[in-house]
């Protein structure tokens, strides 16, 4: 305990040194940012009625959903709920919708979703859609980025911590899913003390289909018991190879921090998917007993459905021979990051004072001439002076993540130093550096996880507030840093608050997505089994204790808007169709006394909301989301008679 | 009168463009409508220019109490319309033919010409009797009830041609193609009189001696 204060006085130390190095204090050097003496304000200002350049998909951490903000405004322009109820739509609340959030361990509404990554073709952004991982309860999502909603939830096995993840190839035929946490697989009662050489780290290889983007496990590959920290796919020359970056090599189970920071050096795993692939294509691999759910929303039932799945096909590296490497790389790397050439592969040794750059190849000539450094469970181990490409010296303190721009900059945050440095790849001399507010985890460049980068803003996803805004409390939102990356040195121009727990974030130009958005869904394209198509359709049945209320809205009523014959103890469901065939007119519905939430249902959209009334009365329900002039107008009751009483079901509208 | 025959059909074909396009298009944009909403009135019934526009115009009249955007079977003018201008081409295309063939004299391109003329105002005057129905016999229990200044029920007819500002609507009524190609294919026949009677003059002084017989 003492020694782990006393590296951390160190660290503090020598963050010190660095900022007073760094031309003096920070307090005073803050009032010369945010552009007072350039016009910043003018380069992020987006008029009104006019759009951003870019969506920025930027996770919401610990929120379990996905921020869409405006860049370079710092716009929120939605929250998209993936991982975790949202109460304001209704999300994870109505029948529809809580099939996506089952699990395995049943129905989980929350999560800690981290890395969102955009689809690609030919290792270009192509705006199809958007995956995201769910850390806790390992999943990832996948959200359609023509109706900006979660379309399909996949849960991921014997997986713990799904933190490595979700990033894809350069044609999305894979999204990866590496296990932070290695876990007994299977599952099984054991003692912790028993970790080292028990314990494994699954890294699953998800396919996804290019018509549907459905997802299915292709295989997951079974390796040592370390911890999966990141990783990155090959692009271009690397295309067809995944790099995860790993941590605590030396397989502790307890006080991680100093006992999981003992090895010099811990290893990136180089993975040859496509050989793997291969194998797994001439029948390789064994399938072994799973349970996994695999939700879908269907696009015209806008019914979501969940699938039990149970079983995976696992893979033992040691059964394909050449597929898996281990690089050697200086003290618990981080970020893994590979250049848009896919020449290197950079691996940000949080605890190193340099950043390492492996060459891919180098790292092919080792392979082929078979220059190992020992092995590690059979795995072959590269020696690090074979494969490495360079050093950038000295750079800051906890370098965390590297991304990169269109003209050979790489831009690596550090986390202890709370600074953006940009470097140049292939001479690794530092160019520029600027300090960010505070504590900067993830950075982002929009395309910077692409063969071709957008290089025109850098945002920094920052731990810490602290002061940047007006307090709120000890709880603050936390804070993102817009940079101008256009010249030589960076520039920043924005602040802007965020939600949940910002980790990573993905962005793309407006107009690669924008033309494809939808605006409504055509209620002839409704195929939801309870939709009230027309106004003939609206009706209530009883199946004994369930009662279903067919519904339908359209400004400004609810048709049927009086209903009666519903008895205390029933189960009734209102399944409510919107009748707009309008851009943004949804409608909400809420009812007194309900457990669950209010919806929010989309033009052409059918949703479904349980009550359970529980005292006798006369109960309105409404509309909640301001609709029209006549909105306050838009509302019903419906009666709840006694538990006998004999009261037959009835329902009416615009009756005297 | 080849010449002349020849321009007479073509402008009588012309008025088959109403078949395929529509003679009238009135659109509506308010701030809350960037993408405005229109409708397009053809000979044989209205459409959206978006295919919901309709159904919101439809939901926005229904404040005010006016109808609801009139179906093809609710009014005898699409069917009866489509009818008119087939026989008007047919006829245009058959003097045309004649005249072509020197069976008759270039004043029958002059009276299609009136006659079609005659039917057109008719059919303006129709439009317009249709517009005001419209915009002035309003629900009696209308959601709104506006009142002009002077105290008298507001109406919200569409203006026949031109714009207006109607309540936070711009309203612009305007031609469409079909109307322009009416108005071209008018006029061609226009030109084949005149090229008619010069084609007949021309012949008449180097024909004199036929003089008598043609007239
Ligand atoms: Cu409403």
């Amino acid at each position: 305990m003492k020694r782990t204060i006393n590296i951390l006085l160190a660290l503090v130390m020598v963050a010190g040194l660095v900022s007073c190095n760094d031309g003096g204090n920070k307090k005073s050097k803050r009032g010369n940012q945010g552009g007072l003496s350039s016009n910043a304000a003018e380069r992020v200002y987006v008029a009104p009625g006019e759009h951003d350049e870019f969506y920025a998909f930027m996770s919401g951490g610990f929120s379990g959903q996905l921020g869409v903000y405006g860049l370079p405004s710092g716009r929120l322009l939605k929250v998209l709920p993936v991982f975790s109820q949202n109460p304001e739509n209704g999300w994870g609340y109505t029948e529809e919708t809580k099939p996506m959030l089952n699990t395995s361990f049943g129905f989980v509404p929350w999560d800690d979703s981290h890395h969102p990554d955009i689809s690609q073709t030919n290792g270009v952004l192509d705006g199809r859609w958007v995956f995201i991982n769910g850390n806790n309860t390992p999943r990832i999502a996948r959200i359609d980025l023509k109706n900006f909603k979660t379309e399909e939830i996949i849960e991921i096995p014997h997986s713990a911590g799904n933190h490595s993840s979700s990033f894809i190839t350069e044609n999305t035929e894979y999204v990866v899913a590496g296990t932070r946490f290695s876990v007994p697989i299977p599952q099984k009662d054991m003692s912790i003390k028993d970790y080292k050489g028990n314990f494994k780290g699954s890294l699953t290889f998800i396919k996804v289909d290019q018509e549907t983007g459905h997802m299915d496990i292709k295989f997951q590959l079974m390796m040592p018991g370390f911890n999966y920290d990141l990783s990155h796919p090959g692009r271009d020359k690397s295309h067809g190879w995944f790099f995860f970056t790993t941590y605590n090599t030396e397989e502790a189970h307890t006080l991680l921090e100093v006992n999981a920071s003992q090895n010099d050096k811990d290893f990136i795993a180089a993975i040859n998917w496509k050989k793997i692939e291969e194998y797994v294509n001439n029948g390789g691999g064994q399938k072994v007993p799973a349970k996994y759910a695999h939700n879908i929303m269907d696009e015209n039932t806008h019914t979501a459905t969940s699938t039990m799945k149970t079983e995976v096909l696992q893979v033992n590296p040691m059964d394909v021979p050449g597929a898996v490497y281990f690089l050697p790389t200086p003290k618990s790397p981080h970020g893994c990051d590979v250049d848009p050439t896919g020449e290197y592969i950079i691996g940000n040794g949080k605890l190193s004072a340099d950043l390492t750059v492996h060459s891919f190849t180098k790292m092919i000539d080792a392979i082929e001439n078979k220059k190992f450094d020992g092995e590690a469970y059979g795995i072959p181990i590269l020696n690090f002076e074979d494969i490495l490409a360079g050093v950038v010296k000295q750079p800051g303190l906890g370098p965390l993540h590297t991304e990169f721009d269109d003209k050979g900059n790489a831009y690596t945050t550090f986390f202890i130093s709370s600074e953006v440095v940009k470097w140049k790849v292939g001479t690794w001399e530092v160019i520029d550096r600027q300090p960010v507010f505070y504590s900067v985890g993830h950075g982002m460049i929009p395309g910077g996880n692409s063969r071709k980068p957008f290089g025109k803003y850098f945002v920094a996803l920052n731990k810490i507030t602290k002061d940047r805004y007006l307090p709120t409390g000890p709880e603050l939102t936390q804070s993102a840093q817009l940079f101008d990356i256009t010249g030589e040195k960076m520039e920043l121009l924005l602040d802007f608050p965020t939600i949940g727990e910002p980790h990573y974030a993905a962005a793309i130009p407006g107009d690669m997505v924008a033309p494809n958005s939808r605006k409504i869904y055509k209620l002839a394209e409704n195929k939801h089994p309870y939709a009230s198509l027309s106004d003939s359709d609206t009706k209530v049945v009883r199946e004994g204790k369930e009662v279903h209320i067919y519904m339908n809205m359209i400004r400004s009523h609810f048709n049927p808007d009086n209903i009666e014959g519903v008895k205390v103890g029933d189960k009734v469901y209102f399944h409510v169709t919107n009748h707009e065939q309008d851009f943004d007119v949804p409608h909400g519905f809420a009812v007194i006394g309900a457990n669950n939430a209010e919806m929010l249902i989309v033009p052409g959209a059918t949703e479904t909301l349980v009550w359970e009334p529980k005292e006798v009365g006369v109960w309105p329900f409404y509309c909640t989301d301001f609709c029209s002039a006549l909105h306050q107008e838009m509302q019903g009751y419906i009666r709840v008679s006694p538990a006998d009483s004999n009261i037959g079901l009835s329902w009416s509208l615009g009756e005297d | 009168m080849k010449k002349a025959g020849i321009i007479m059909i073509i402008g009588s074909l012309l008025l088959l463009g109403l078949f395929k396009f529509p003679l009238w298009n009135i659109v509506l944009g308010a701030p809350q409508y960037p993408d405005p909403l229109g409708m397009d009135i053809y000979i044989q019934g209205i459409q959206g220019v978006e295919e919901f526009d309709i159904q919101n115009i439809d939901g926005l009249n229904h404040y005010i109490g006016m109808k609801t955007i009139p179906k093809v079977e609710d009014m005898w003018e699409f069917s009866v319309f489509p009818k008119v201008i087939g026989l008007m081409v047919a006829l245009g295309v058959i003097i045309g033919l004649l005249g072509f063939l020197g069976k008759v004299s270039y004043k029958w391109f002059l009276g299609w010409f009136i006659v079609m003329s005659i039917l057109g105002l008719l059919g303006m005057y129709d439009f317009n009797l249709w517009l005001i129905e419209y915009g002035t016999d309003l629900d009696p229990k209308a959601i709104m009830k506006l009142l002009n200044p002077d105290g008298t029920p507001m109406t919200y007819k569409p203006p026949l041609l031109g714009y207006q500002k109607m309540l936070n609507f711009d309203v612009d009524s305007w031609p469409a193609t079909g109307a322009y190609m009416i108005f071209a294919g008018m006029m061609l026949t226009v030109v084949a009189f005149f090229v008619g009677r010069y084609e007949y003059k021309k012949k008449v002084k180097t024909e004199p001696i036929l003089k008598p017989a043609l007239a």
